[in-house]
């Protein structure tokens, strides 16, 4: 039963990443320049402009030039940058890779203090109604209301420059992730506090607490097997949902703290007008999202029986 | 003197809003004190637009090269920048870049995604699913990402940042209308209404927009929270306004540099742009809470 849902919403993410290729190939063909004259710089003949348009395939018709696009991106010929020190240009998919497992470190590190941290401050709002929870929904809403950019540099003046403890920017050994983590988990820990309070309100009401509470149970035990465990589904769902629009919030962070992930990458690339490297970075992106809300549906049903149940019915 | 009737009705009318507005903020702030804050500060962050020029102790582009970099004093509240230009009045002005960007924002997602959302959750059918595709491959990047999309297209800058800023937001506000719609739209006075012979169109905007008005409103405060985050954080990379704007990120960007001989002109304009986003969010939290609305998780 779950295997054929499996399926089925694997099957389903395939026209996604298709309409993805087409946005992203949209993008590239409205950026103003001719990318061949860009290429050949200023002093190729038409003869070699001409010559060169053939050889992409510019030539052709647009529905063309796509096919053939998506072709080499299957390939894994995902064009090359501009300028990266490499001669003739250095191949974008390796390198959106490599900068991209830079990104990845930063996000679990985060994605784990913050569900700690978030799961924590929502479970104790829902348990204690009143002065508790006011308090940490305050600080859930402020969690997300901060600019990351000036957290980061508020960490960057209080810990780096005055007491002069973790490097401000870079990469290299564990310190240097320290402050980036910190500043990613305050984007995030907002919203896990937010969805765990509301996850276990609706548990808390329902009649098998009540049960639980009347049969004499510790309370620390109706706290994690009976409602945490019944509010799961809703967290760990927003937790993999995040995932894509922590790579958002990244990209404010590593520019922040210098770090060489994939955001900077994309930023740096918009600078230096290097558009085929924040093509293939956006399209990358754009995947990984796409794979993050499959990984959270497919989470979804393997956690609620009701889901994949219903889908078939 | 004679009054016009119409004018009277106009009073009539004030009057019962502002009684009514009275009644939410005395409401829930006796729930949550936090409520006054938020208004107080998204007054003030009006007033300053509206007056920036007689509010501000200086024009905000005087620049005082040998006075740059100061801490905050007497003669600069809030220091100066690394031009030696006054950072409290660059805040003030800045007020209006940020009403007037949130505002475009507000404007052309909430439009666009409520038509989107009102036709294809009343009609459904091809209108419905070709819509809710576009919504959905809009929501397969994140608001970042798609920014720097759009922004390679269109050239850096603030319009442009203000289009990308809003195109993001057209897909959630969309989805969140589609939902609203299907559910209402299943009622029994939305079935009268068509047995009595009304057009599609007047029964959205007669009957089911009037229902539905309270989550989207909600929805719209938090778009503008993150708007104002969005494009303050465009600014700061360099993205979005340009210098000598008075943006508050972009003033965020010009200071970044000089980090180490003094902070306040990237602690203020950051402060601010917290005060604000945040100011949006409690706002629709309380309005949430005062309409009852069930908390969604998009």
């Amino acid at each position: 039963m779950l295997f054929s849902y499996f399926i089925k919403r694997v099957l389903s993410v395939i026209p996604t990443i298709l309409g993805v290729t087409v946005v992203v190939f949209v993008i590239l063909r409205l950026i103003p320049g001719d990318p061949v004259i860009i290429m050949l710089g200023g002093f190729a003949t038409w003869e070699e402009i001409e010559a060169a348009r053939k050889l992409l395939g510019l030539d052709q018709p647009i529905y063309i030039q796509y096919l053939l696009y998506l072709g080499r991106l299957l390939k894994g010929d995902w064009g090359y940058s501009l300028e990266t020190g490499v001669p003739g240009g250095e191949p974008v998919l390796p390198l959106v890779i490599r900068r991209f497992t830079a990104t990845l470190q930063l996000a679990v590190l985060s994605i784990i203090l913050a569900s700690a941290i978030g799961i924590v401050l929502g479970i104790l709002s829902a348990t204690h109604r009143g002065r508790v929870d006011k308090i940490f929904r305050t600080i859930s809403l402020l969690g997300f209301s901060i600019p990351i950019f000036w957290v980061g540099i508020i960490f960057i003046i209080v810990f780096s420059l005055h007491l002069r403890l973790l490097p401000s920017m870079g990469i290299g050994g564990p310190e240097h992730l320290v402050l980036p983590t910190l500043t990613l988990t305050t984007y995030l820990f907002g919203m896990i506090s937010r969805v765990t309070r509301a996850a276990s309100l609706d548990v808390i009401h329902q009649d098998f607490i009540l049960t639980a509470q009347a049969k004499g149970l510790k309370k620390s035990r109706i706290l994690v097997n009976h409602i945490l465990r019944n509010s799961l589904i809703p967290i760990v769902t927003v937790i993999t949902l995040q995932f894509g629009s922590l790579i958002g919030g990244a990209v404010v962070t590593e520019t922040v703290f210098s770090y060489p992930g994939l955001g900077l990458l994309i930023v740096q690339g918009l600078f230096r007008r290097d558009y085929p490297l924040v093509q293939g970075g956006i399209l990358f992106v754009a995947i990984v999202m796409t794979l993050s809300v499959l990984v959270s549906d497919i989470l979804y049903a393997y956690l609620d029986p009701r889901v994949r149940y219903a889908k078939h019915e | 003197m004679k009054i016009l009737p119409y004018s009277n009705k106009l009073v009539r009318e004030l009057k019962d809003q502002s009684s009514r507005f009275v009644g939410f903020v005395k409401e829930s702030s006796r729930r949550d004190k936090s409520i006054v804050f938020a208004l107080l500060i998204l007054f003030l962050l009006i007033f300053c637009a509206i007056s920036a020029d007689f509010v501000a102790p200086r024009p905000y582009w005087d620049q005082d090269l040998p006075k740059k970099l100061l801490p905050p004093s007497l003669e600069y509240p809030l220091g100066t920048d690394p031009l030696g230009r006054d950072i409290l009045s660059r805040i003030i002005y800045g007020a209006r870049i940020l009403l007037y960007s949130v505002s475009r924002v507000l404007l052309i997602s909430t439009c666009i995604g409520l038509i989107m959302g009102l036709l294809s959750g009343y009609y459904g059918g091809i209108v419905d699913l070709l819509s809710m595709r576009v919504v959905d491959l809009l929501l397969c990047f994140p608001h970042m990402i798609l920014a720097f999309g759009m922004l390679a297209v269109l050239g850096v800058g603030l319009e442009n940042a203000i289009i990308a800023a809003s195109i993001y937001y057209i897909g959630p506000f969309a989805r969140l209308t589609r939902g609203q719609v299907l559910s209402t739209k299943e009622l029994l006075y939305i079935d009268n209404a068509r047995v009595i012979g009304c057009s599609g169109m007047r029964i959205i905007f007669r009957h089911i927009v009037p229902n539905i008005v309270s989550p989207l409103i909600v929805q719209v405060t938090f778009n503008a929270a993150g708007a104002i985050l969005l494009i303050g954080a465009l600014g700061f990379i360099g993205l979005g306004a340009q210098p000598p704007t008075p943006d508050w990120g972009t003033m965020m960007y010009e200071a970044r540099g000089y980090m180490n001989i003094s902070i306040y002109p990237l602690v203020f304009p950051g402060l601010a742009i917290f005060a604000a986003a945040s100011s949006f969010n409690i706002l629709g939290e309380t309005l949430r809470d005062y309409w009852d609305i069930r908390e969604r998780t998009l």
